[in-house]
């Protein structure tokens, strides 16, 4: 079983056996040595702690007090060491917007297709496949 | 094991407490944020064990090790982990080397029963039994 993740004193929090499941789902992958996964575990919490602190830092999330999507996404946009979040973190747009944009397309004789999410405010909508999550 | 989608997601309550360390206190992250992240920290480990298993494969081996997700941090342009990870890898390896010699007096009988079962299946989620089976340095275990 996974380790139940303890205090803040554990090396790592996040548990090895997840990382391992999606580090296995790489398909070049055939296996990893225990200290890799370790070290993978712990980037990939480094990894949150930066994009998190990062985000609230250059975003406008914070004159609310809040760490928003939108700073996420804006983070993917400007810098480029997490620009390839980029296609998971898209823009948003207000749905009425998108709307009107698909109207005018439609005049302007193009039923194009556009990249960008429509979205209401809570989107829990995951672009990946998965259910909604626990 | 078979993956369903649930599981290449990581555990939401370990994801928040991890961004709240990382915060200033009482600052709010919305579920969308959180969530985001989430998905974002999915995607790096996937990112990060490409390119690591690219140094692997220059080096022809077949088994993942610390060097080359190391490398993998480098190529990323995420060199401000690499001390850090350096420091809970020595860590890390103190503490494996304790638990195995613990384990040796213990459970000598059980030993080899272990490694055939965990030769047969991909993955036991043990972590623990996980060592038994991948030394630190490179084996080619058959999945």
């Amino acid at each position: 079983a996974a380790r139940l993740s303890g205090g803040e004193n554990r090396l790592v929090s996040l548990p090895l056996s997840r990382i391992r499941v999606i580090m296995k789902s790489s398909p070049e992958v055939s296996s990893i040595n225990q200290d890799a996964l370790f070290l993978t575990a712990k980037a990939t919490e480094l990894f949150v702690q930066y994009l998190a602190s990062y985000s609230y830092k250059h975003g406008r999330g914070k004159e609310k007090n809040a760490l928003t999507y939108s700073d996420l996404s804006h983070t993917a946009e400007e810098c480029e060491t997490f620009q390839f979040l980029a296609d998971i973190l898209p823009k948003k747009i207000l749905a009425s917007k998108y709307l009107k944009m698909l109207e005018k397309e439609k005049r302007d004789g193009e039923l194009g297709e556009c990249d960008e999410e429509d979205n209401d405010e809570e989107d829990d909508n995951e672009a990946v496949d998965e259910a909604v999550g626990s | 094991m078979a993956e369903r989608p649930e599981d290449l997601n990581l555990p939401n309550a370990v994801i928040t407490r991890i961004i709240k360390e990382a915060l200033p206190d009482g600052v709010n992250i919305s579920k969308e944020a959180r969530s985001a992240i989430s998905r974002a920290a999915s995607v790096f480990v996937l990112y990060a064990t490409s390119c690591a298993n690219n140094f692997a494969m220059k080096g022809k081996r077949k088994t993942l090790n610390a060097g080359d997700v190391l490398s993998a941090m480098e190529e990323m342009e995420f060199q401000r982990f690499i001390a850090p990870l350096k420091e809970s890898l020595e860590v890390y390896r103190r503490e494996q080397k304790g638990k195995k010699e613990a384990r040796k007096d213990k459970d000598r009988k059980t030993d080899s029963e272990e490694q055939d079962k965990s030769r047969e299946d991909d993955n036991d989620d043990d972590d623990e039994r996980m060592e038994e089976e991948e030394q630190n340095d490179e084996e080619e275990v058959d999945n």
